[in-house]
């Protein structure tokens, strides 16, 4: 449209819509009566507000740094050699088994709960009626799973799993447990991230005459994949984690398992950095290599997380001008 | 098109329009050049629709529509919002099936083709292509964007991929802009680019005909006359319809308009007559700028 035209319309308009002519009339006066109290009010309840805000994140900031300081201050020292000894004994409570399992724990649950999870949800979100019933039962039953304590899930591993079906306390029968526990987590944080894939990108797709698997696939997940990601960081943290449910499910055995055996690893029972802290912690005659260990499991998480965000920033770089 | 044709033609259609308003037909320049352009005699239909109703769940959203789009011209649908021209629109390449409770009766057709029921969908949705309101480039390089549609085709050699990447680009009058940077990705161009590379995506299936569903009408206004611009050469080759809010896009780029008001079609035409010489007062209320 020309600037000409514009002018031409605002022209035509000026005078119909003449402003109010001058002078104080009562709201005027109401608004320079009441205007001044309000703004000192209003800064106040600001300072106040923003007082709170500050608090609020110094106290999270605090507790956090508190924390790692204090597993720092206390394991650090206690850091030796030894610790990582291939062997456990109980007079050497070496956490290089404990180390080695809670990879291959967390890497089979892993295994299991992403492909299931990011699969149930791209029906959910891609496939499924918008908005139906089953859908909804879905995401409540979903979020309900998400909200159970993970004692509840070991109970529940060690009555499938390592009873019913006689997999005794063992890898596979934790690692099944953690996967359904983390299950609802992936779910949910991919229905999220498919969910803030603006349509035009579904649309512009079917537009082209794609189908719907191309469609999503090539359109709808690379967008979606950070998303993804997060939630899988978040259902590794769990895993490494985790304790409650896998005294049940996976026993305390201080060993790698037999990797000799093949298949028969996996029925191998297996204790986790988590687990081994924790057992330690209870028999109560190694706390400083408790702390050390601890050291070891936190800089493990930090790794992790850092591995993870590298990968979906790599995965992200078509999303970026490169 | 330069900036001084621009206002000219924007001062003209305001002509038009305050004209319409005073109550008198103001002579048309446009029409003369346009005779020129349009072929003698009437063009054959390319897509037609026939008693063409569609549902919402219960609200009825087209009512029994008729309406025939000629071959190689551009036909405009305007209306005010939430009149069904986006709707009719949708409901050429059967986007409207991705709607949940959508109903559709009556017939489309494409070449005589029933829309609905002879051709599959996906290769519909190849022959009648589609631009949308906002840019929507996929968030990857501009090869791929425009090799996207082949590629879903089943195009694969790399040679024939990059012959119709040029080609397409070349259509959309964006090739030159965009040739060195091919290989970034496309979310980084600015939004007029990204609208005629949605085009050029648009162009590289092939279609024979393009729908542009209010495609400039989030576009600055050079970007929006580069587009127009772009359309009437597009009619060379393909059909187009376009759904507008603009009254002046429509008077300035369509050789036929279709106004429609709360799901009925209420007059379609030659743009010329539709805008100066409307048979239904409504249309000459709309025209005129008096509501909508």
């Amino acid at each position: 449209m020309s600037p000409k035209l514009t002018i031409a319309y605002e022209a035509g308009s000026a005078s119909a819509a003449s402003a109010p002519t001058g002078g104080i009339d009562r709201f005027d006066a109401l608004y320079r009566s009441v205007e001044e109290r309000h703004r000192k009010k209003r800064r106040v309840i600001s300072a106040l507000l923003r007082a709170l805000v500050y608090l609020g994140a110094a106290v999270t900031a605090g507790v956090l740094a508190f924390l790692v300081g204090y597993i720092l201050v206390n394991g650090v020292p206690y850091l030796t050699p030894s610790l990582f000894e291939w062997e456990y004994t109980s007079d050497n409570v070496s956490l290089m088994p404990a180390l080695v399992n809670t990879l291959l724990m967390a890497a089979l649950s892993l295994l299991m709960a992403v492909p299931v999870g990011v699969g149930s949800a791209i029906y959910l979100v891609e496939y499924a009626p918008r908005g139906s019933r089953f859908v909804q039962v879905v995401r409540t039953t979903t979020e309900t799973l998400q909200g159970i304590p993970s004692i509840i899930y070991g109970l529940f591993g060690m009555l499938f799993f390592v009873t019913a079906l006689h997999w005794n306390l063992s890898l596979l029968a934790g690692a099944c447990t953690l996967a359904i526990m983390v299950l609802p987590v992936i779910m949910r944080t991919t229905e999220e991230a498919l969910l803030a894939v603006p349509d035009a990108y579904r649309e512009g797709g079917f537009g082209l005459g794609a189908g719907r698997l191309r469609t999503v696939f090539r359109c709808v997940l690379p967008t979606a994949v950070p998303g993804i990601l997060g939630g899988v960081i978040l259902a590794l943290g769990r895993c490494v984690g985790e304790v409650a449910a896998l005294i049940f499910t996976a026993g305390s055995i201080a060993q790698i398992p037999n990797v000799l055996e093949g298949a028969g690893a996996l029925f191998d029972s297996t204790r986790t950095l988590a687990v081994h802290m924790y057992v330690l912690a209870s028999e109560g005659l190694h706390v400083n290599e408790t702390y050390a260990t601890a050291v070891v499991l936190l800089v493990m998480v930090v790794l992790l997380n850092l591995l993870a965000t590298f990968a979906a920033k790599k995965m992200n770089k078509g999303g970026k001008d490169d | 098109m330069t900036e001084a044709t621009l206002e000219r033609q924007g001062e003209r259609a305001a002509q038009n329009v305050r004209g319409a308003a005073a109550g008198y037909v103001p002579q048309v320049r446009t029409a003369a050049r346009r005779a020129e352009e349009r072929p003698a005699a009437a063009a054959p239909a390319k897509m037609a629709v026939r008693d063409l109703n569609l549902h919402y769940k219960d609200f009825h959203a087209l009512k029994g529509i008729n309406l025939e789009f000629p071959k190689n011209q551009v036909t405009a649908l305007i209306g005010p919002s939430g009149c069904g021209k986006s709707t009719l629109l949708k409901t050429l390449n059967r986007m409207n099936d991705l709607v949940e409770g959508c109903r559709v009766e009556g017939e489309v057709s494409l070449d005589g083709e029933d829309a609905y029921r002879s051709i599959d969908v996906n290769n519909l949705r190849r022959r009648v292509g589609m631009v949308f309101q906002q840019p929507n480039p996929f968030p990857m390089s501009v090869y791929d964007n425009v090799a996207f549609g082949p590629r879903t085709h089943g195009v694969k050699n790399r040679a024939d991929l990059d012959e119709i990447v040029e080609q397409s680009l070349r259509d959309a009058a964006i090739w030159d802009e965009l040739k060195d940077r091919l290989k970034k990705n496309a979310l980084g161009l600015s939004g007029g680019q990204q609208q005629r590379l949605c085009i050029a995506r648009a162009l590289a299936v092939r279609p024979e005909v393009l729908l542009m569903d209010e495609s400039t009408s989030a576009l600055d206004p050079i970007s929006t006359a580069k587009i127009e611009e772009l359309v009437g050469e597009l009619k060379q080759k393909y059909t187009v319809i376009m759904v507008t809010h603009n009254m002046l896009q429509a008077l300035r780029v369509s050789d036929k308009t279709a106004f429609f008001l709360l799901g009925e079609m209420v007059e379609a035409g030659d743009t010329d007559d539709i805008f100066t010489n409307p048979d239904d007062p409504r249309t000459a209320d709309y025209v005129a700028g008096r509501f909508g």
